[in-house]
């Protein structure tokens, strides 16, 4: 190969890689984003979680450690704190609402699902682990016609890890283990931003572009509540839910 | 002995090759087209089952090429519990209707009964090229189920209902794939029933002068009264897997009772019965292992006396009265199967006796066989190898029998390991047995040409030795309570038993190893045996009258005239059938 | 030379296998219920008859193939040919079959053919995919009717009982693991909520299915404590070999006090 030919691809090559850079950057600047926190609570006596008994399958036992465990319907914090309550924006978001990138996590832990309410975008991957020494089966109910598919699936204790995408807006949808019949867990799927309130009742909402929206709240027990709210470009916004205990 | 003057080119259509090998009505393609499919059939049945047991044995092993194969069922190469039961279902789907069902009686009957009978072809040929083909259907049918993306139905070969009636709800492989599965054995059904017509008919309407039913030879009987069992059982199997294809498809509930939850959701069925789906199932179910070992009686009964050099002990009678004997009484006992499934304990008396009572006519048949070893002149080739093979492992199969027929007994061992191994015994290796020793003695009237002995005889001691050591320890593990159809061993109760998992996996793999030594066995003879001539065993049926091969009418034209029965044998000595001398037997 | 081998091969697979099974290589677990000895004593009969049978048939046939393997000259049948066979088969065969079927009837009718006792203790037995759960009647003794629409197992209502509107349904107990007392009869009442299931106690000799849509009766009475494996054997999908629970054979005492915490846990 003569010099200039040499000289001629080497150029070509940088000015390729220069292209591929300029298109990968995005070429609007994105707004900056705001946020919504706040704190779920429940107003009343939360009701009885009945111990859950899982002597059918000795490894649950052990992997828990002799940590009881107890039904989740209901997860009170020391504070009125309500958690597994998913906070999405039911309406104000338009035009092409972003994909959240980073895969949500959905362990089986010691024989329950952690977390037991897990919310995720259409489209956005969920990774499905098991951390226990023992089988379980994955089995989400989707409701028929929705656009979601159905499926079961087993996997092994410290089983390879499935990757899972949903494609329609759903709430909830229920997941089962039949191995272990008392595990059970929802997965919300909204588009947008979205939060789950933790132990004491807080969530959070990151990367809200600014704008005036209905906030809706959701448990599994407690049905829904909305409020509005108005987020301005890069300020925190507080936004509190209470449910009345039945 | 009838001298032969082939005049097959002038018989013969002048067809292209679609039609004289694809789509051919000559039986004996057919029946090459059946063994074919059989053999494929055991080949991937017994990779199923090599699989299994390593999976059960080793469970962390992983296999690379299941991986491959599903993705979903085997991700990196680890079995999940539900494509441990896909491969179960298939294994024994494939064993019990593509491989024992088929080859015995669809794959010899129909290359040697035509011939044995005189016949130059089946009574109804285009409905036995039909029955091949629908079977092939069938077959393609089940193999799909290896590649959509649930797999194959997991409810095992007997697909109770209601966990093979409701859908995807009860489990992978429980939607797509069991339908495939329902749909796969109907074709097996309405081909097996366009079978069973043609040997009845052609047994009774195509003998050639002389051939009276005394005459008939042993395989031929036993062919025969396995179609009439064939055409009653599967008569039956069929309306049931059509009315389960109905529960599933068209939301009827013939299988499905009300009030069931699956996964917290309540079924729209109402009113149906899963007993009622056990009792066809097993009505079928049950005359369908005789249906499977019958021809095996039939090709055992055939074989011995070309090698002992005698008539059996009895004649053609005896053995043929146990084997009728033994299909009737086929279709009274299904009921064992169901001690413990709920049914009227009352009834599990009524089934008990008369199963208990077909013992009778299986321990005539095997007297027959071994008391006719009695004074004889055993010649141990390897059809008879597999023979005697056979008759000892019938024995062993038999014996766990005892256990099983009893609802007392039964109860303990009942869906245990023992069941597994007393009817891979009886009707699994048994028949597999006989196959092997009818596919040794006629294949060189199939293919011209004769098998490699010393390899033939090898692969008998490894498979014999095999089987032994499989199938024995699976019942040894039964009276410990080891279960069947677990893809895991989880209970304290079961990891104890993994050493004898363990050697019954690695005998298995020898025993499917030494398989391989028969595959190349048959494909090597096949274009380097050495050249066999008519009659290269000195035997007497009319199959032996003719060419190796035979031409495409059997017998060049001619019309030929029984004198005999099938057991001239005398030492040396032998009369052919065709052969007007004087008897030197007696039959 | 083959015969010879082959029937040297056909003596000790026969005499391995015999020696396995006499000497419990592998064997029934410990027997902890008051039928159970019966159903042992039939299968000690039936491995005794049918053992003869079976070293019989194997010898008969390897001696036969040692000596007449290869042989010359003029063969003859068996003196009287066929017809002592026959017999010998009827005669033999046939008592030997009568008599397992007349005791053994005796062995499944001590299970299936006498009444439960009136005083036994009743536990409803409900499988699904992939467990077993029970329930006990509780002080009022009545079991509360079932609301198939009303099962989630997400709730712990794995029977589908409604105690808010049925009464006899608020004191039932229901567990995931069975405790019975000791010497007591018992009466399972079984029943599936989706597939066929199955109920298998090694130890109590009891192996009985779920049938959906049926409720089926089984009644036995444990005589030793423990605590031993309840398993499926009735292929109901892919956790089959993981549908498992307990039976705890309790003394009376320590099962007043066994219920007492389960009743505390609802």
């Amino acid at each position: 190969m003569k010099t200039h030919q040499r000289i001629g691809a080497t150029v070509f090559a940088l000015l390729l890689i220069v292209a591929g850079l300029l298109r990968s950057t995005p070429g609007v600047r994105a707004t900056a984003m705001g946020q919504v926190t706040g704190t779920v609570k429940l107003d009343g006596p939360a009701p009885h979680q009945k111990p859950i008994d899982m002597s059918k399958d000795p490894s649950c036992a052990q992997t828990r450690g002799g940590a009881p465990a107890s039904g989740e319907n209901v997860v009170v914090g020391t504070d009125g704190g309500l958690a597994n309550v998913v906070v999405y924006i039911s309406q104000g978001l338009n035009g092409d609402i972003p994909v959240a990138s980073k895969p949500v996590t959905f362990e089986q832990k010691g024989c329950q699902y952690v977390p037991h309410v897990v919310a995720v975008n259409p489209g956005q991957h969920m990774t499905i682990l098991n951390d226990d020494k023992t089988m379980h089966n994955i089995h989400p109910d989707p409701k028929p016609g929705g656009g979601n598919n159905a499926f079961n699936k087993s996997q092994l204790g410290g089983g390879p890890s499935l990757d899972v995408t949903w494609t329609a807006e759903e709430i909830a949808i229920p997941v089962k283990c039949n191995v272990h019949p008392w595990m059970h867990a929802f997965i919300v799927v909204v588009k947008g931003p979205n939060g789950v309130s933790g132990g004491n009742g807080s969530f959070k909402l990151e990367n809200v572009p600014p704008g005036t929206y209905t906030l809706t709240a959701w448990h599994e027990t407690y049905g829904t509540q909305s409020q509005k709210v108005t987020v301005a470009e890069g300020k925190p916004v507080t936004a509190d839910f209470t449910f009345k205990a039945k | 002995m009838a001298e032969t003057q082939v005049h097959a080119a002038h018989h013969a259509p002048s067809q292209g090759f679609i039609r004289k090998y694809v789509f051919s009505v000559d039986h004996k393609i057919i029946g090459i087209q059946y063994l074919t499919l059989s053999m494929v059939s055991a080949f991937i049945g017994m990779a199923l089952s090599w699989a299994m047991r390593i999976h059960l044995a080793y469970p962390d092993f992983r296999i690379p090429i299941l991986g491959w194969l599903s993705p979903n069922g085997a991700p990196n190469g680890l079995m999940t519990p539900e494509y441990y039961l896909s491969l179960m279902t298939m294994h024994g789907t494939i064993m019990a209707f593509f491989v024992l069902t088929a080859a015995p009686f669809a794959g010899f009957g129909n290359f040697v009964l035509p011939i044995q009978v005189g016949a130059a072809d089946m009574a109804f040929p285009r409905l036995n090229m039909s029955s091949f083909w629908v079977t092939f259907v069938g077959f393609l049918l089940a193999a799909a189920t290896f590649f959509i993306p649930d797999g194959p139905p997991l409810s095992g070969w007997t697909a109770y209902a209601p966990l093979s009636a409701v859908g995807s709800v009860a489990g992978p492989g429980q939607g797509l794939g069991q339908t495939l599965w329902v749909l796969s054995i109907a074709m097996f059904c309405v081909a097996s029933l366009m079978g069973a017509l043609n040997f009845i008919v052609t047994t009774l309407d195509m003998r050639t002068k002389g051939l009276t039913l005394s005459r008939l030879p042993l395989s031929t009987w036993a062919w025969f009264i396995d179609a009439w069992v064939s055409l009653l059982a599967f008569a039956v199997l069929l309306p049931c897997g059509l009315l389960l294809a109905l529960d599933r498809l068209g939301g009827t509930s013939f299988f499905i009772p009300g009030g069931l939850v699956f996964n917290d959701q309540l079924q729209p069925h109402s009113g149906g019965s899963p007993l009622l789906f056990q009792h066809l199932f097993w009505f079928f179910g049950h005359p369908e292992v005789y249906i499977i070992i019958l021809p095996a009686f039939g090709i055992v009964s055939h074989i011995f006396p070309t090698f002992i050099r005698k008539p059996l002990v009895g004649g053609w009678k005896v053995i043929t009265f146990a084997e009728i004997a033994v299909g009737t009484l086929s279709f009274v006992v299904w009921g064992h199967h169901m001690f413990v499934s709920g049914m009227s304990p009352f009834m599990a008396m009524v089934f008990s006796v008369p199963t208990l009572f077909i013992t009778i006519p299986s321990v005539i048949a095997v007297l027959v066989w071994v008391f006719s070893l009695y004074g004889a002149n055993i010649r141990f080739d390897t059809p008879m190898l597999y023979s005697l093979g056979f008759v000892s492992l019938f024995i062993t199969g038999g014996i766990g029998g005892f256990f099983l027929a009893q609802p007392s007994t039964d109860s303990y061992l009942h869906a245990t390991s023992f069941v597994v191994g007393h009817f891979h015994f009886t009707m699994g290796l048994s028949a597999i047995f006989a196959t092997f020793a009818g596919f040794y003695y006629w294949y060189p009237k199939i293919f011209g040409r004769t098998m490699n002995e010393k390899l033939g005889k090898l692969h008998f001691w490894l498979s014999f030795v095999g089987v032994y050591c499989v199938f024995i320890t699976l019942h040894l593990t039964g009276f410990a309570g080891s279960v069947r159809r677990y893809s895991a061993f989880v209970d304290d109760f079961m990891i104890p038993l993994m050493p004898a998992q363990r050697f019954m996996t690695i005998s298995a793999l020898l025993l499917g190893a030494a398989q391989f030594i028969f595959l190349f066995n048959a494909i090597w003879s096949r274009f380097k045996g050495p050249k066999s001539s008519d009659n290269p065993w000195g035997a007497t049926t009319l199959e032996w009258a003719t060419t190796s091969p035979p031409p495409f009418d059997n017998f060049g034209g001619r019309q030929l005239t029984v004198y005999h029965g099938p057991m001239e044998y005398d030492d040396e000595a032998s009369v052919m059938q065709t052969s007007p001398e004087a008897s030197i037997a007696g039959t | 030379m083959a015969g010879k081998v082959f029937a040297v091969v056909v003596v000790l697979v026969t005499l391995v296998t015999a020696y396995c099974v006499v000497t419990h290589v592998w064997w029934m677990p410990v027997d902890i219920s008051v039928h159970g000895p019966k159903i042992d004593h039939q299968i000690e009969e039936t491995i005794l008859v049918a053992g003869l049978l079976f070293i019989a048939g194997q010898i008969v046939l390897a001696s036969f193939v040692f000596r007449y393997g290869g042989a010359t000259g003029k063969p003859k049948q068996i003196p009287g040919g066929a017809k002592p066979l026959v017999i010998f088969a009827f005669v033999l065969v046939g008592t030997e079959v009568l008599a397992l079927s007349f005791i053994g009837s005796k062995a499944w009718g001590a299970v299936y053919f006498e009444a439960p006792d009136p005083s036994s203790l009743r536990i409803d037995v409900q499988a699904g995919q992939f467990a077993y759960y029970f329930r006990y009647s509780g002080p009022d003794g009545k079991f509360g009717p079932l609301h198939p629409e009303l099962i989630n197992e997400g709730n712990q209502n794995y029977f589908g009982l409604d105690p808010d509107h049925d009464p006899d349904a608020k004191d039932d107990i229901v567990t995931a693991e069975i405790g019975i007392p000791v010497n007591k009869p018992i009466l399972l009442t079984l029943h599936s909520k989706d597939v066929g299931h199955s109920f298998y106690v090694r130890e109590l000799r009891v192996q009985q299915d779920f049938v959906p849509g049926l409720s089926i009766p089984v009644h036995f009475t444990a005589i030793q404590t423990g605590r031993y494996e309840i398993v499926c054997t009735q292929l109901c999908g892919l956790g089959h070999y993981n549908m498992k629970a307990y039976l705890s054979v309790l003394s009376q005492s320590d099962f007043d006090d066994w219920l007492k915490k389960q009743a505390a846990m609802q």
